[in-house]
């Protein structure tokens, strides 16, 4: 989760020669290529498939033929092999260079994981083939499950869930059922203001009211500000922890007791369980639900924004809700309880489904292999390292940079504020654009809200000591040069990325979500 | 650990220059009664090798649908996928990037979604598509979220031939969200009569096209009855090639299209994942749940691709965004992309008529045997039969003779003793004539 700029749209300067100051024939610049679109490129009569001649029979599809041609273009594979793999090469990615997107995690994606996703007995299975011919698919969840459990110390889990929001709304899905069954009308949920955005649209969407709980001057929740915000109609409190300063909560015990008190429930946003995974359990802390990023915490890729997967560990109060399908065992066999009526039969009190099928199968794979190449020890060594880096590049930046809650070690990511911009006529945006002509990736800027033009850096336990302190030289020199009143450095910022800045309100003011023929567009226009 | 570069030197270099002497140090806010003293009870650290051996026995113990005859459906499909598309999604570049933020330096995963969005909305004949959702039944689920919101109703009609797992989807969400859903009998044969159910309270109607048991109708009529009420019609596909043959939603008057794009570009990895396609008329574009990328200019005037329409998304409007979804489906959204690219117009159209002479022929050999019945009047690449028998026992026995057959209705209505007897096949191109013959052949014995 990350933003280039919350609301604060990008306008570039005026438009300036070529950065390079160098204008060839064709547009490209040497390795960087212009590619136009598939639709400018490709020919509704080439195809890059070879398909037989279907068998002559007759139609039963009752005159619901279409008519009239679809304007889907083809390309031949070479074609389209060229113009993805151009494309690719207009991307950043963490192969190919440090990528501290605080809160997004971007660690190294480890190959086997792909390769063990491939095999045909888990990704080229069906999820409505007879369960005895998925016995093996089955015993994976349920490994995952083993791995998930122990590591967070809670009862249950549901692993269908897609994604981290996804997970978000089962696990306050589960307490809303729970709160139902024990009759008790709720229809609060305490934000922290620091919170990821899907927090507060999680509980909104349940028709919860959003309490918001301010953050402290030292970044965190305060036990104090919670007790305050409770009462008789306070359902849960969604709490992240570590939160999105890069703090572990230091009352969170505390938190839980008096939420738990107050008859409500506390779920827990797992977004950066990463930094104390093998160090922490969070059902120790008295969680009751907790979704995993599968995608961050175990390193299935991000894959330019999914797919993800999302369980949800859940306490003992909270197990008997949780939605279809899930795995049980009886004796040897291994089965996928699917509809609700079974589940209920079986003592279960399912709150529904949250999708078809079982949930991510391909990220439980991979998941599964991070862990068990990791193992118990890797996985702690990995939650160390990170934070080991976080604070290597907290300490190499602190006296040029701005913590906006004093000197504190943090998790396995620093945050920032911009003060130590002022009067330079530098913005967060600006510094964050003048990364990237120095060959990074920027950090997550503008959140969370709490801070004044946030820069959040997460740089993961994948960053060999070298790197991080080239990427420390980098950033100090930025900074001073911020300092000194180089602006345009900043302001021109990028000049060496495939592309300038981009006009983002002229993006939002006359939106252009589709290629259109000229002709069309000029008619639309009228 | 081969993932860790840090030495244990570097660890120590680097705790000094932090100025603290162990890394439990920087982990003083936890509560020091919680921090875990013992290692987790798992396995240590393995080599790649025995991870592989480790997973390889898992996975020899199922039966992958490459490796039998194969005719499963009900939402999920087996088609071919071309070499180049798990080629080209491996790329360090696609694989290992994240949403793009910085458009600057992600126009490559930003120029396919604009490329993907515009061959969505041609597929199913709407004006804007967005840049995927988790899956089709989660798509389905926000399709009537935003229905109800942009008619300011509560009330939604779900046809009985919707797959039950998206019924049940849409009735979770709904429920939990504080609307209605009114749900129509199992309907195999698409002969309910949907448009006497929808009335002033209607938000919307949603339809399967084709139907979860194989039944194509036409939706025309159904928009026309919904449109007159001021209800929407959503039209939901599982099935995306079969759009290569029929006519488009969008031409039927849908309001959205709510689509599983499994078929195009990404295998069946036991349900997931997917990617939900999700299309729009422009007027309710910002009603729209998910991300968009839209097209502008850079500073020196040059077309360039960003996220756009930000405002309806739950980062920036928090409590009032149009959805809570953030991470989608990039991935398998690039696998639908170059897939399409690569089958084009003419690939695509071919393929779906393979696909409907293959179910054709299937069906016309099954119905030849004595007992079965063929029930679905017109259908693309599935219907429905009806087995003299209990059909979860026929499905299992045909699986011990190395058939799958199909899915029994029981499994996904295991409450409906009248549907004990359904099974729906699916046929799509991967299906030869062996194939038929092991089905018909395997079928008659144990029957």
């Amino acid at each position: 989760m990350a933003m280039n700029s919350q609301g604060r749209p990008t306008t570039p300067g005026a438009a300036g020669p070529a950065a390079s100051g160098i204008e060839t024939f064709t547009g490209h610049r040497g390795l960087d290529h212009e590619e136009l679109l598939i639709f400018e490129s490709g020919s509704l009569s080439k195809s890059g498939v070879d398909l037989p001649e279907p068998k002559p029979v007759k139609s039963r599809l009752n005159g619901l033929e279409r008519n009239g041609p679809i304007g889907l273009p083809g390309l031949t594979e070479p074609e389209a092999m060229r113009h993805y793999v151009r494309l690719s090469q207009r991307n950043y990615a963490i192969d190919t260079g440090l990528y501290p997107l605080g809160s997004c995690t971007m660690k190294h994606n480890p190959r086997l994981n792909e390769k063990m996703a491939r095999l045909p007995g888990f990704g080229d299975v069906h999820p409505l083939q007879p369960q005895q011919t998925v016995q093996g698919a089955i015993e994976l969840m349920e490994a995952l499950s083993g791995y998930l459990l122990e590591l967070t110390g809670m009862k249950a889990v549901a692993l269908s869930p897609k994604a981290g929001a996804h997970g978000e709304l089962c696990g306050m899905l589960a307490i809303k059922a729970a709160h139902e069954a024990a009759g008790s009308k709720r229809s609060v949920v305490l934000v922290p203001e620091s919170a990821h955005g899907t927090n507060p649209a999680t509980a909104a969407f349940m028709g919860y009211t959003v309490r918001s709980i301010p953050a402290r001057e030292d970044g965190t929740v305060s036990a104090d500000a919670v007790r305050e915000a409770l009462g008789p109609d306070v359902a849960a409190i969604m709490l992240t922890n570590p939160n999105t300063c890069g703090l572990f909560e230091p009352e969170v015990v505390e938190i839980a007791k008096a939420v738990h008190d107050a008859g409500a429930y506390f779920y827990c946003d797992g977004a950066n369980f990463n930094a104390i995974v093998g160090k922490v359990r969070p059902g120790e802390l008295g969680v009751d639900a907790m979704h995993i990023n599968l995608h961050k915490t175990f390193s299935t890729p991000h894959g330019g924004g999914g797919p993800g997967s999302g369980p949800v560990v859940l306490s003992d109060a909270l197990a008997k809700f949780a939605p279809v399908p899930f795995v049980v065992r009886d004796g040897d066999e291994l089965r996928l309880i699917e509809d609700i009526s079974e589940a209920e039969a079986r003592g279960q009190k399912p709150f529904g489904r949250l999708t078809a099928f079982h949930g991510q199968m391909g990220m439980f794979v991979r998941a599964l292999t991070y862990m068990m190449s990791h193992g118990a020890d890797g996985m702690r060594q990995a939650s160390e390292d990170a934070v080991l880096a976080a604070n290597y590049v907290r300490v190499g930046l602190k006296d040029l940079f701005s913590q906006p809650f004093g000197d504190q070690p943090c998790m396995h990511e620093v945050l920032f504020d911009d003060k130590f911009l002022k009067d330079t006529g530098v913005t967060t945006l600006d510094f964050a654009k003048a990364m990237i002509d120095e060959g990074y990736h920027p950090m997550t800027v503008y959140f969370p809200l709490v801070v004044h033009g946030a820069m959040l850096i997460e740089p993961t336990e994948s960053e060999s000591k070298d790197n991080l302190d080239l990427f420390i030289a980098t950033m100090r020199d930025l900074a001073e040069a911020a300092k000194r009143g180089d602006v345009d450095r900043f302001k021109q910022a990028p000049r060496l990325a495939p592309r300038r800045r981009l006009d983002e309100t002229r993006a939002a003011r006359e939106p252009k979500l589709r290629w259109a023929p000229d002709a069309a567009r000029k008619q639309a226009a009228e | 650990m081969r993932y860790l570069p840090l030495e244990q030197a570097d660890r120590e270099a680097m705790l000094a220059r932090i100025g603290v002497p162990a890394v439990d140090a920087l982990f003083a806010s936890v509560p020091a009664d919680k921090l875990m003293k013992e290692l987790p009870d798992l396995p240590r650290t393995k080599g790649e090798l025995e991870v592989e051996r480790e997973l390889s026995k898992m996975a020899a113990r199922n039966v992958p649908a490459g490796s039998v005859p194969f005719f499963v459906g009900t939402g999920a499909y087996r088609h071919h996928v071309p070499a180049t598309v798990d080629h080209l999604i491996q790329r360090s570049e696609f694989l290992t990037s994240y949403t793009p933020y910085q458009p600057e330096i992600s126009q490559g995963t930003l120029q396919t979604l604009f490329e993907f969005q515009t061959q969505v909305a041609l597929l199913t004949g709407m004006e804007v598509a967005n840049a995927s959702m988790y899956d089709g039944s989660t798509a389905c689920g926000e399709a009537v979220l935003m229905a109800n919101r942009v008619t300011r109703r509560k009330k939604a009609v779900l046809s009985g031939g919707l797959h039950p797992h998206y019924r049940s989807v849409a009735e979770t969400l709904s429920r939990w969200g504080g609307s209605d859903v009114v749900a129509l009998d199992p309907d195999p044969t698409g002969a309910e009569d949907i448009i006497s159910q929808i009335d002033d309270q209607t938000s919307c109607v949603v339809v399967q096209y084709p139907n979860a048991y194989g039944t194509i109708r036409d939706l025309a009529p159904i928009a026309e009855a919904a449109h007159a009420q001021g209800a929407l019609l959503i039209a939901v596909v599982t099935e995306i090639v079969s759009l290569g043959l029929l006519k488009p939603p969008g031409e039927m008057g849908a309001d959205i299209v709510a689509a599983e794009g499994q078929s195009i570009g990404n295998g069946l990895n036991f349900g997931g994942p997917y990617v939900g396609l999700f299309a729009t008329r422009e007027k309710f574009v910002r009603q729209m749940p998910g991300r968009l990328a839209g097209e502008t200019v850079d500073a020196e005037g040059r077309r360039g691709f960003v996220l756009t329409l930000s405002t309806r998304e739950q980062h920036i409007r928090r409590e009032k965004a149009t959805s809570n979804i953030c991470t989608n489906s990039g991935l398998c959204a690039l696998a639908f992309t170059i897939h399409m690219t690569l089958l084009g117009e003419a690939g695509l159209r071919r393929l779906a008529q393979i696909n409907h002479a293959n179910a054709v022929t299937l069906a016309d050999q099954l119905s030849r045997i004595g007992g079965i019945e063929v029930i679905t009047p017109a259908f693309f690449n599935e219907f429905t039969i009806r087995v003299p028998g209990d059909a979860q026992q026929i499905i299992d026995a045909l699986a011990k003779k190395g058939v799958m057959g199909g899915v029994p209705v029981s499994r996904l209505e295991p409450s409906r003793n009248d549907l004990r007897d359904l099974i729906i096949v699916a046929s799509t191109e991967i299906n030869t004539d062996e194939d038929r013959a092991a089905y018909v052949k395997a079928l008659q014995e144990v029957l």
